[in-house]
């Protein structure tokens, strides 16, 4: 799972039926100390995440389309919950 | 799922029997500001987008389950034709899609 924090939606009107209904999100992995981390991915919202949020985003297909709720679909990133707070041991960053 | 933009349509005569009948593109992955990153790949596709078009393509397992109940050989699938982009700060408005319905001839 990634630390991400949601940057925007996408607005697509054609695609595959099961992305309809979900909020489709841009997020933005970040390192441990907040800095981006590569690309900006798509993600579809399970948890109803807006702009801004801090949150947990799974990468791998079971993951994305169970906690979705839509299994064996085309879905390999979802947007599974919200970050409060990262507590690290002395020395780690 | 990822960004990317179409930018060319891979034709192939001797490839594997399940991937018969399924378009082949070439995709420019995209950061969210619509500018060009990475190295381009092939996707298979589920939506018929065309040159030029905004998508965003499924790598995976999960790629060839866009084109269930056939069993098709894929790792990245285009799973949907992207309007628009609405970002945080800096919004970077995607380009009008060009109009649907055409596409690309297939050779016999």
């Amino acid at each position: 799972m990634l630390i991400a924090r949601v940057i925007g939606e996408l607005t697509a009107t054609y695609k595959h039926p099961s992305h309809e209904g979900r909020k489709i999100l841009m997020v933005q992995p970040l390192n441990l100390d907040g800095t981006n981390r590569g690309v900006a991915v798509v993600a579809l919202d399970a948890v109803d995440a807006g702009v801004g949020d801090k949150v947990l985003v799974v990468t791998e297909g079971f993951g994305a389309c169970t906690s979705v709720g839509r299994f064996l679909q085309p879905i390999d990133m979802a947007v599974i919950g919200f970050i409060d707070q990262i507590e690290l041991l002395p020395g780690v960053s | 799922m990822y960004l990317g933009r179409v930018v060319g349509c891979v034709w192939s005569t001797v490839k594997n029997r399940n991937l018969e009948g399924h378009r082949m593109l070439v995709i420019q992955p995209l950061t969210p500001e619509l500018a060009n990153t990475g190295q381009r790949i092939v996707c298979t596709d589920c939506t018929g987008a065309g040159a030029g078009e905004l998508i965003y393509w499924v790598r995976g397992r999960e790629a060839s389950y866009a084109l269930l109940p056939q069993e098709v050989a894929t790792d990245t699938t285009v799973v949907a034709i992207v309007d628009s982009v609405h970002l945080k700060s800096a919004a970077a408005p995607a380009p009008a899609p060009p109009a649907r319905g055409r596409k690309p001839p297939r050779k016999g």
